[in-house]
């Protein structure tokens, strides 16, 4: 679509790409790095003697007799038990994801949908709760949970974290209802449908594209969370980022931080999965709040 | 929709909120004005072969009960804020007495716990957010010019910073810039210095906390730049190049004023966002260099000890400069309802 003139000149377009290929770099780079050097011993991670140990690793062959060792993940998934902090990093964001969606429809729904003034107070209540940083509400969550004996139980964080899942839902699936005609619900209220039911066989079968999105984010948080997971969660019952924090306090005494290193590659790995086949959503989901206003 | 439906729709996604946020918060303010109980002391009399002597003991018993009775401990009014852990008035007051000149006074201010975690979380903010919006256009920039096969390639590798759990992403970092890491020794080879270590040295900690900030959040800008170039007025373009406009005077009068909104979109974003750092400090194990106020509230629930009601104060402060952050967006929501109706 470019026509001749418009081309940039060969000078700006080699600075150009210079610069995304050092943008990459920059992005990508640690990544590959880690997930490299994952597979070999610490001497060869942190190697002091020569850098291109951890390309060739040298000191893993001589430990192992392979330039590969999977002695970071055996040591971190067996020993150190890492599969329970999967397992439950799992359930934690399986359910937070579903309750928040349902929950988080129904009210997105009824938000766009009603015409009241309130309608405007709710939102806005919704973006103070949005920017309130999780960890300012941990001090009070601990008193009650204690008194009531919730403490450290997947139940308990889960809610919490739907609760702090709210506000955002809410935001991207009203303006995601808005954009879905009124006169659908309208026409099957006429034919005399409740309010629920033009909402269940009307909106539900159109609104998945929305919900999808609004679900990967409300996974990403309840995954990525730290603060909320590691205050609220017994030892035996952390999830993935909080016994990674965990793993940190005991491998640095005892060397080995290549457990640490194993367990960071494996939580990672199911984020790059996700970005890999729902980029186009997340992109959309980012830009959705920015385009609009 | 009427009123008694609507209520039924909201109910559980409000009940949620209203528990779990608005609960929690009124909370943490009442915990910020209690302080624990002290100790029930008793004199007791207590005679020996040399005579009666007065001794003073904790009375466990009573302890407990008033402990049982007045679980939020006793009422202290705004103590808290004032103490040496949070404002420490007098400690501030008494460093501006015996300081001679600014720089002695806020280097003594330096010392309080509070002022020093608030000394990195605004320098964190207001350095952090420009740089990655300048960062994040010129890579919208420079990936829009690309060819349509590459953008996608480009884009799911630059999500990755962004995507990545905040505390894995700062330790991948921390790894690499070990002294005994890839970039810990390109760097002592650099500076041709073999004990260099970012580690030790404050300045160059928060300069790595700051390097990391940018590089978590530069990929959330560039995706919104990157949309809303998808949106150029091409009219305005071809204008501009007729009347002769160079390639730097089109970024700089069309391209620029095009986006404008999405910068401050991204900054008001970016501002709350990065005021509550908090991650990479723990990631970094930076905190003997930098703490900021969310960390402070961590490491006061954390640990044997929880301090409920220092990490309340804490909180209330953090919700107040969120507050401050967050006021010019609200602003801008209720200009934008106002034009509506």
């Amino acid at each position: 679509m470019a026509s001749k003139a418009q081309r940039a000149p060969r000078s700006l377009r080699l600075v150009t790409s210079g610069f995304i290929v050092l943008w990459l770099l920059i992005a990508a780079f640690p990544f590959v790095w880690t997930l490299w050097g994952s597979f070999k011993v610490e001497l060869d991670f942190f190697s002091i003697a020569d850098w291109t140990n951890a390309i060739t690793g040298r000191n893993t062959r001589e430990t192992h007799g392979s330039p590969f060792t999977l002695a970071g993940y055996e040591g971190a998934w067996v020993q150190e038990e890492f599969w329970r902090a999967a397992i439950n990093t799992f359930v934690v964001c399986f359910f937070v994801v579903c309750t928040s969606l349902t929950i988080g429809t129904l009210g997105g729904y009824a938000l766009s949908r009603s015409g009241f003034r309130y309608t405007f107070w709710l939102l806005i209540i919704a973006l103070i709760f949005r920017a309130m940083p999780p960890i300012t509400l941990v001090a009070g969550y601990l008193l009650p949970f204690f008194e009531w004996n919730l403490w450290g139980i997947l139940p308990t964080t889960i809610i919490v974290l739907v609760a702090i899942n709210q506000p955002f839902t809410l935001w991207m699936l009203h303006s995601f209802f808005q954009n879905i005609p009124k006169e659908l619900d309208e026409s099957a209220k006429v034919d005399g449908c409740t309010q629920f039911q033009a909402f269940r066989h009307v909106i539900v079968p159109v609104m998945w594209p929305g919900v999808i999105t609004t679900g990967l984010f409300s996974f990403l948080l309840a995954y990525n969370d730290f603060a909320v997971t590691s205050m609220l969660l017994s030892e035996s019952n952390r999830t993935m980022v909080p016994e990674i924090a965990a793993f940190l306090g005991t491998t640095y005494t005892e060397g080995n931080v290549m457990f640490a290193v194993a367990a960071v590659v494996s939580a990672t790995a199911p984020l790059f999965i996700l970005v890999m086949f729902f980029q186009r959503q997340i992109v959309s989901g980012l830009t959705a709040g920015a385009v609009k206003g | 929709m009427k009123h008694r439906t609507f209520f039924w729709f909201f109910l559980p996604t409000g009940l949620a909120m209203l528990l779990f946020i608005a609960a929690p918060i009124v909370s943490v303010v009442m915990q910020s004005m209690f302080a624990p109980h002290e100790a029930v002391l008793k004199t007791v009399e207590n005679c020996g072969p040399f005579g009666c002597q007065p001794e003073t003991t904790i009375d466990q018993e009573a302890t407990r009960q008033l402990r049982a009775e007045q679980p939020l401990g006793r009422f202290v009014g705004l103590d808290i804020y004032i103490d040496r852990g949070h404002l420490a008035f007098s400690e501030v007051a008494a460093a501006w007495r015996a300081a001679d000149g600014i720089g002695d006074f806020l280097s003594r201010l330096g010392n309080l716990p509070f002022y020093r975690a608030m000394a990195f979380t605004l320098t964190y903010t207001f350095v952090v957010t420009p740089l990655l919006i300048v960062l994040g256009l010129i890579i919208a920039l420079a990936v829009n010019t690309l060819h349509r096969r590459l953008k996608g390639l480009v884009i799911f590798f630059s999500l990755l910073p962004m995507i990545v759990t905040p505390l894995v992403g700062s330790l991948i970092l921390f790894w690499m810039i070990d002294s005994r890491g890839i970039i810990g020794s390109f760097i002592q080879w650099a500076a041709n210095d073999p004990d260099l270590s970012l580690k030790a040295s404050t300045g160059l900690t928060w300069i790595m906390l700051i390097v990391y900030g940018i590089w978590h959040s530069a990929p959330f800008a560039f995706v919104v730049f990157y949309a809303g170039l998808q949106t150029l007025p091409q009219d305005q373009l071809e204008a501009a190049r007729i009347d002769g406009a160079t390639r730097w005077q089109q970024v700089r009068f069309v391209v620029v004023p095009h986006l404008m909104p999405l910068v401050t979109f991204v900054a008001l974003i970016q501002l709350m966002d990065n005021f509550r750092v908090f991650e990479p400090i723990v990631g970094f194990n930076a905190s003997a260099h930098a703490t900021s106020l969310s960390w402070i509230i961590f490491n006061d629930l954390g640990g044997e000890t929880r301090q409920l009601s220092a990490a309340s104060a804490t909180s209330v402060m953090t919700i107040i400069g969120v507050a401050i952050l967050l006021s010019p967006v609200l602003v801008r929501t209720w200009r934008d309802f106002k034009g509506k109706h």
